[in-house]
């Protein structure tokens, strides 16, 4: 279908935005990439009477690393994402996370800000950012916020962002030479969203799991940090007896939907299923770091 | 307020400048407006890949931009793409192992193809299956494509040396 009508502006800046976004009427929408906010246009799942483009909003842009962090600018698209030195290095779970995320074409427009306000719960993003203690940047036009990523995700395509709010920036803490991550997912066609993925940071002492986060997306509403199996797993070594117990213990932390996809059970046993697999990956002591 | 909007772009290497309506995607302007015929709609929503063209050298989804946005943009469509003479082998590649059937799909396919063997010249099947990913193809089962994309590697590989 075609999208309904609607007016278009474009914001210079991001004090621009604000200005623009004052002077239009509650049914206003912020585009950004559009990959999915001009899909769901084209489904007339929603009519908003104004857009207002980000896309070339200076402040939203760029990475920059400092002070043990890494800051990604809002609009940075998942290609630049996957192809950034410095990403790839300090923060590799989002590099590898990248060419996860639907399609190449798909990929050059589709920005990390427009994945987290959207909030797809079986998007990579959130659960990356969850899985690395990320804080997100929000600006309104009076004040700046930052929202641990644990808080952002308050349910089916819902986050904390208030009215008139908006992501600019993403900050990451760089990895240590202890942490390993690593992301996997199972999708009936490669690129589309998953029917059940694991995205993982886990430091590791003599083989022993001593902290981590397992973080699982397409499970539930927003990203499902397994607690039970981590807390199984924490200070033992990462033995298959200890793995079977975590991915026994997924019972406890999972619930997981049911649609035309996979069943309830089916997404329970894929769960388990890459729980071992991301485990044995990121156990591994010469865990190939994305060069 | 109005919801139709002055852009002016380049096509194919043409400046091209209209007043289009905010919510014309870029691929609706293209075949309605420009009359480029070329680019095709399939999904309208992102699944099937029919819509893919360049944008400042990079592929996009047409159907999931809105041609407003473009202005100033540079856009090269299988039109100019053709005519430069640069998928030739490609193009060549796909007829001689009947991977465009229909035809609908091919434009796509080919600026895909086209995008994957710019940034790595010698792609396994299975990289080749990767990043055609998100292109449909309702005819040729894929197999003839991943052919017509490995061979033109190939020989291409063969005319520049290891
Ligand atoms: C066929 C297909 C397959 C896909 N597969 C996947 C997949 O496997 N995994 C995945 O994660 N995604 C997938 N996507 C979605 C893609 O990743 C999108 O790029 C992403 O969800 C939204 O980013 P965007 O920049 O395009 O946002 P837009 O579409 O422009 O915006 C999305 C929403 O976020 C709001 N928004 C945008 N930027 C901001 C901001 N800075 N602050 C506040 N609100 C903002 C918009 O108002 C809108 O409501 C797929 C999309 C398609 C079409
Ligand atoms: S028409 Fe654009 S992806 Fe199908
Ligand atoms: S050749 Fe007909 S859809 Fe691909």
């Amino acid at each position: 279908m075609k999208a309904p009508p609607f007016s278009y502006l474009r914001a210079a800046s991001l004090a621009d935005i604000f200005v623009k976004w004052d002077a239009t009427g509650a049914e206003t929408r912020l585009l950004a990439g559009g990959q999915s906010l001009l899909a769901s246009l084209a489904f007339r799942l929603s009519s908003p009477s104004t857009l207002i483009d980000i896309s070339r909003v200076p402040e939203l842009t760029g990475i920059s690393a400092g002070g043990g962090m890494i800051r990604v600018g809002a609009l940075t698209t998942h290609a630049e994402l996957g192809a950034h030195p410095v990403v790839r290095q300090q923060v590799p779970l989002l590099a590898a996370a990248a060419p996860l995320i639907a399609h190449p074409a798909i990929r050059n427009r589709g920005t990390i800000g427009g994945s987290l306000a959207y909030a797809d719960p079986a998007a990579e993003l959130p659960a990356c950012c969850v899985a690395l203690d990320a804080v997100i940047v929000a600006n309104s036009a009076t004040a700046e916020r930052r929202i641990p990523a644990a808080q952002f995700f308050t349910g089916l395509y819902a986050t904390a962002l208030g009215e008139k709010e908006l992501i600019t920036a993403i900050e990451f803490p760089a990895s240590t030479a202890q942490q390993r991550s690593a992301i996997l997912e199972l999708a009936r066609r490669s690129g589309d969203y998953a029917m059940v993925g694991v995205a993982a940071q886990a430091e590791f002492k003599n083989a022993e799991f001593v902290d981590g986060k397992l973080v699982f997306f397409g499970v539930g509403e927003a990203p499902v940090a397994a607690g039970a199996a981590v807390a199984v797993l924490t200070g033992k070594p990462l033995t298959g007896e200890a793995i079977a117990r975590a991915e026994a213990a997924l019972d406890i932390d999972l619930s997981p939907p049911a649609d035309q996809q996979a069943s309830s059970e089916m997404r329970r046993h894929l769960a388990r299923v890459l729980l071992g697999r991301v485990l044995r990956r990121i156990s591994q002591k010469e865990v190939v770091r994305v060069a | 307020m109005s919801t139709a909007v002055d852009i002016s772009l380049t096509v194919n290497g043409e400046r091209v400048s209209r007043r289009v309506e905010a919510r014309r995607h870029l691929v609706d302007f293209l075949r309605l407006d420009l009359e480029l015929m070329g680019t095709r709609t399939g999904c309208e929503h992102g699944m099937c890949g029919a819509c893919t063209v360049r944008v400042n050298g990079n592929i996009v989804r047409g159907c999931l931009l809105l041609a407003v946005a473009l202005d100033g943009a540079d856009v090269e469509t299988i039109e100019g793409a053709s005519q430069s003479g640069e998928l030739r082998d490609l193009q060549d590649a796909f007829i001689a192992r009947n991977a465009c059937q229909c035809g609908y799909c091919t434009p796509g396919m080919l600026l895909t193809a086209a995008d994957l063997l710019s940034v790595n010249p010698r792609p396994t099947r299975a990289q080749i299956r990767e990043h055609l990913c998100g292109n449909y193809c309702r005819c040729t089962g894929y197999h003839a494509i991943i052919d017509a994309v490995e061979a033109t590697a190939a020989s291409r590989n063969a005319k520049s040396g290891p």
